[in-house]
């Protein structure tokens, strides 16, 4: 039996040697292969988030590293959570948080349904619905500001067009009333397609057969779309909930670019806050805290939020 | 109901989880309400307490 060119120079090498060159275990090739990785999140993760929270106890100021750097200890935690002012940030936070993800997830999960059916068009339509998300939140921003423009803004207009309101008559920016919900638009507009791509996948990956043993059982379409549908897609859309809850309690760009906050403090978003404080007030100490703060609450949602996909998956 | 303090009683994860959950959940709604500035100052420790829990109590035996 002949044997091929690399069989026969292995064969012909020593032992000794080739236990030198293959010596390797398989946990070892692992570590190697997970090593940097490892290096990397540690670098650029857990470093920073552990001298985040060591940070927070002291009066640091990044402006004046000379500074003696004194321990405050929980001062920095106290004084935010006895501050009026970030206590309505928090809640200009919630409204934002609560209302994007409900208006993405009702829009998004209808838009995934109607491109789900077979038309023609369809993926024409996917692509142009697909386009906001694809935008940078700065040129969206921009632009979304001359829409809300009162004299000469397409959203006015539209609005006006619609209820026989005067366009110039309201300013969404530009109220107390208007601008938490200007915000909202905004990002139901942008990231709503995101939702959607979700749930498509979600409705994509539902076999056919099912549904035709349905039909064939005389089970009704809304019978179908609660009993089917909607329980398979659950953990998709469970997963874009969470996805978009993060991403939004952290918002930052859209909101700077839309209102800068204003007006006052109405849109005045946590992390709009955090920056403000870290970066122009150069207060890093106070900075951190908040930061820590925010993310222990990111964190347990997070950890709530997983527990219940899985308990879905499960199902 | 019983098997809910029962897992308690008997340190089982289910249970544990649940109650790390529900704290954290109020936590969270006390950061976030408009109603009382006293929830809002100890929304943090109650969100820390559950996180930490949470974290804790996923090592618990099923």
């Amino acid at each position: 039996m002949s044997l091929d060119p690399v069989e026969q120079v292995a064969r012909a090498t020593p032992v000794t040697v080739a236990k030198k060159i293959r010596g390797l275990s398989d946990r070892a090739i692992a570590w190697i292969f997970v090593g940097p990785t490892i290096l990397l999140l540690l670098a650029i993760n857990i470093f920073p988030l552990i001298w985040t929270i060591n940070l927070s106890f002291t009066n640091y100021k990044a402006n004046r590293p000379n500074r003696p750097v004194e321990y405050v200890g929980l001062r920095n935690y106290e004084r935010i959570l006895n501050d009026s002012d970030i206590w309505l940030n928090m809640q200009a936070t919630a409204h934002f948080l609560v209302w994007t993800i409900v208006f993405q997830v009702l829009i998004g999960f209808t838009l995934a349904w109607l491109i789900n059916k077979k038309f023609k068009g369809n993926d024409l339509w996917t692509t142009i619905i697909v386009l906001p998300m694809m935008l940078s939140p700065a040129v969206v921003g921009n632009f979304w500001t001359f829409f809300y423009q009162p004299q000469i803004g397409l959203f006015n207009y539209v609005v006006g067009f619609f209820t026989g309101a005067d366009p110039s008559s309201f300013e969404m920016l530009g109220s107390v009333d208007l601008a938490p919900w200007a915000i909202v638009i905004v990002d139901t507009w942008m990231w709503t397609p995101f939702v959607m791509l979700i749930c498509l996948a979600g409705l994509r990956s539902i076999p056919n057969y099912i549904y035709e043993a349905a039909a064939i059982d005389r089970a009704s379409k809304w019978r179908q779309f609660w009993t089917i549908t909607l329980p398979m897609v659950l953990p998709f859309l469970m997963l874009a909930v969470l996805f978009r809850g993060i991403e939004n309690f952290k918002m930052f760009d859209l909101v700077v670019q839309l209102t800068g906050g204003g007006p006052g403090s109405t849109t005045e978003l946590a992390s709009i806050n955090l920056k403000r404080e870290a970066f122009e007030k150069w207060r890093t100490g106070y900075s951190s805290a908040f930061a820590i703060i925010l993310f222990v609450t990111v964190f347990g949602l997070a950890s709530i939020y997983v527990k219940a996909l899985n308990k879905v998956k499960e199902r | 109901m019983s098997n809910f303090f029962s897992g308690l009683w008997r340190f089982r994860r289910g249970a544990w989880e649940m109650l790390a959950t529900l704290i954290i959940a109020i936590g969270v709604f006390m950061l976030m309400q408009p109603f009382a500035m006293w929830a809002y100052t100890y929304s943090f420790i109650t969100t820390l307490i559950g996180t930490v829990m949470f974290i804790v109590v996923s090592h618990f035996p099923d």
